[in-house]
């Protein structure tokens, strides 16, 4: 197993997401923009931050989210009907005090549409102006996202792509040659939703991956510190949760809680998410010394 | 080839046709279609744009043979080209039936999802699923999966599945299980979602029977291939009946499956105009602060966009939030088309055309009062575009009559009742259905 520690950041266009990841296990939770309203939000997101984020990843709600299962698909609903919007958005990023750098997760209409010029460079450009470190569109394959590559290098913003335990050769070739900042490992086949397994998948995706000089988050389904654990331990190099944070604020939708109580509860999952994953650093890194 | 030498049994010369061969590449359309979907679909879309190579083009272990047996034996193909005498006396110009509505089922659909069902056969998957706005294609895809012994699942979209009970009860009884959808609005866009969101957990044993042109590249060209069949037979028997071709041909447009297949082998033949009829609503305004639009006209009102797979033509905010449609018939109801329609009319060589509600349901009891067919209330959007626009029109008009309306008494009662149409019969003591 290679030196987790060697891993290099060049390949990134942003310095601040190099760094999440330079020495130590990225935690990079997500939470849906305004869920449930504007104000909310931030304090959830600023508790993430507090929690020990290393990157957060902000969800821009489209009205057809075809990758998210029902947990993600609640919150964007939510948050859509409270008024969320790319302009808004944008001005969350800029107003919300964190430390953690942000990657925007949306889905390629609203990126293509955004401006008065069509083409994704004016979504980029304001985002880059937000203050967004990165992208995530789960609904844009590398075969459509040149365009966007190009104005990310123009602005200095990473792309991220998924890859699936079904992405192997030629499609995992287009996908690692195009991806900067760090590649988002789909922990298993599906749409996202928290589960309490590990599935074998994960730990053939890190197999295949090994050989790319990029960071390797792992994402789809990590729930507790010690899936966290298993998972770096495994090979990973950060973590990636969004449903078992969303369920909290649905929680507190549900149940009526105060902000504090369920920003309290988000920093809590927060803690035990980064202490495991740092659990399975430490055992990895012993292993290699071992060797 | 001769305009009068268009019969051929070969079928993969069948398939070389040359109205066929847009989008079967790269699935692009000039800039429109694509495979804009998540990444764990997109071996399950290489697998199948294999397979629709194999079989459909090449066909491979006699795939398409056993296609054309089928929709004959099963689905009643060939289909009548009828000439109406009362719509052509009314129109002072021939206007010829394209009588899909006879098709085992009642409308256009079984066309897909028979092809659709036969090639997860041959590719050997041992699960079907699909998504119905209507329940025409979900009720077509459940006769298929129980004619070929497939276990089916479809998702439905509740408001729909109140809109159409009757269909719901078809596809139970074909075996099939339906699966209500209550995100959203509850129509045929959010059972799209939910479809690909199944799909993506089950591709290895499963495959999702589109029902329409829409989504991520091949579903574009494959179903518009399943369908062409319609125009393949209007041409011959265009052509066997009148001695030439026609000079126009009308179809409604939804996604586009039914406008696609009779337009197909015409779309080559420049001198045949070809007519999109869209599901007007009742107002092409748009309400942008309620993202909604009160039709379903994204050819007519529609901007470029991506959305389930394809960069299209759609109905969506300034923000490129998808828009809420709406029809009077909810076969046309959804916010985006077909790609490759997308790209005709932006090319000049498809006319799209709105039609309000109003019109429709005077389309429909028009045909059903003058010529005895009752149609679907999508089909009756392109009666209610003769009606408008008769005068623009050449001297031979084909019109395909897509669907049967049996599904939609339930609706053109309730519809009827609130306005004052001279042809329709006096409905008052139906009031609350049937």
């Amino acid at each position: 197993m290679a030196d987790p520690s060697a891993e290099s950041a060049e390949t990134g266009n942003s310095e601040a997401i190099a760094e999440a990841f330079a020495d130590g296990p990225a935690y990079i939770p997500y939470l849906a923009v305004g869920d449930p309203d504007y104000d909310s939000s931030k304090a959830y997101v600023e508790a993430l931050d507090r929690g020990g984020a290393d990157v957060i990843e902000l969800g821009l709600p489209f009205s057809e989210p075809i990758a998210e299962g029902s947990t993600i698909q609640g919150a964007l609903v939510r948050a859509l009907d409270a008024g969320m919007t790319p302009d808004r958005f944008f001005a969350f990023a800029e107003e919300v005090d964190v430390e953690a750098p942000l990657v925007c997760m949306t889905y390629y209409n609203l990126i293509y549409q955004y401006g008065s010029e069509s083409g994704p460079r004016p979504f980029v450009e304001r985002a880059a102006a937000a203050g967004i470190e990165g992208l995530v569109v789960p609904d844009l394959p590398a075969e459509e996202a040149d365009p966007l590559r190009e104005a990310c290098d123009e602005f200095g913003l990473d792309l991220v792509f998924i890859v699936a335990p079904t992405t192997v050769g030629d499609r995992l070739d287009r996908i690692m040659s195009r991806v900067s900042g760090y590649v988002y490992v789909q922990a298993r086949l599906g749409t996202t939703g928290a589960r309490s397994d590990v599935s074998d998948q994960t730990t053939q995706s890190l197999d295949r991956l090994r050989e790319y000089d990029v960071p390797k988050a792992v994402g789809f389904g990590i729930s507790a510190g010690e899936h966290a654990e298993r998972i770096v331990a495994g090979g990973a190099d950060g973590i990636i949760v969004g449903s078992a944070l969303v369920d909290i604020v649905a929680e507190g939708v549900e149940n009526d809680l105060s902000t504090a109580e369920v920003a309290d509860r988000l920093e809590a999952l927060s803690r035990e998410l980064k202490a495991g994953a740092e659990r399975g650093y430490d055992a990895r890194a012993e292993t290699a010394e071992s060797r | 080839m001769s305009e009068t030498d268009t019969r051929t049994t070969d079928e993969t010369e069948r398939a070389r046709r040359p109205g066929r061969e847009r989008g079967r590449d790269d699935g692009k359309f000039g800039r429109y279609g694509g495979q804009y979907v998540p990444e764990a679909l997109m071996p399950a879309i290489e697998e199948l744009t294999d397979a629709y190579e194999r079989y459909v083009l090449g066909n491979e272990d006699g795939f398409m043979d056993e296609f054309r047996e089928r929709l004959a034996d099963f689905g009643g193909r060939p289909t009548p080209l009828q000439r109406a005498d009362r719509l052509s006396e009314r129109y002072d110009t021939d206007v010829f039936l394209k009588r899909e509505d006879l098709v085992h089922g009642g409308a256009h659909k079984l066309n897909n999802a028979l092809g659709q069902v036969l090639l997860a056969k041959y590719m050997g998957k041992e699960r079907i699923v699909a998504e119905t706005g209507a329940g025409q294609h979900g009720t077509a895809t459940a006769m298929a999966a129980a004619h070929l012994d497939m276990p089916c699942e479809i998702y439905m979209g509740e408001r729909d599945i109140n809109r159409q009970r009757p269909n719901v009860f078809r596809m139970k009884l074909n075996g099939a299980e339906v699966n209500p959808v209550t995100a959203g609005r509850g129509t045929l866009k959010e059972a799209i979602s939910e479809t690909m969101r199944d799909w993506a957990t089950t591709v290895e044993n499963t495959h999702y029977v589109i029902g329409s042109i829409v989504g991520p590249h091949p579903f574009p060209v494959m179903v518009r291939d399943f369908q062409a069949v319609i125009s393949e037979e209007a041409r011959e028997q265009a052509i066997e009946k009148t001695g030439g071709l026609p000079t126009d041909v009308v179809a409604c447009a939804g996604g586009g499956s039914n406008t696609m297949g009779a337009f197909a082998d015409f779309v080559d033949d420049e001198a045949v105009a070809l007519h999109a009829v869209e599901a007007g609503g009742s107002t092409l305004e748009v309400d942008e602060e309620a993202g909604v639009a009160p039709n379903s006209a994204s050819l007519c009102a529609g901007d470029e966009g991506v959305l389930h797979g394809a960069r299209t033509k759609l109905l969506q905010d300034s923000d490129g939030q998808i828009m809420e449609s709406h029809s009077i018939s909810s076969g046309l109801d959804y916010a985006g088309v077909g790609p490759e329609l997308a790209y005709l009319v932006d090319e000049g060589r498809v006319s799209p055309v709105a039609v309000d509600d109003d019109a429709a349901l005077e389309g429909f009891h028009r045909l059903s009062r003058t010529e005895g067919i009752i149609p679907a209330l999508e089909t009756a959007h392109a009666f209610g575009f003769l009606e408008e626009h008769h005068e623009e029109l050449g001297e031979r008009v084909v019109v395909n009559v897509s669907g049967r309306g049996d599904k939609d008494l339930d609706a053109a009662i309730e519809e009827t009742d609130k306005r004052d149409i001279d042809e329709a019969p006096d409905m008052s003591m139906f009031t609350g259905g049937i």
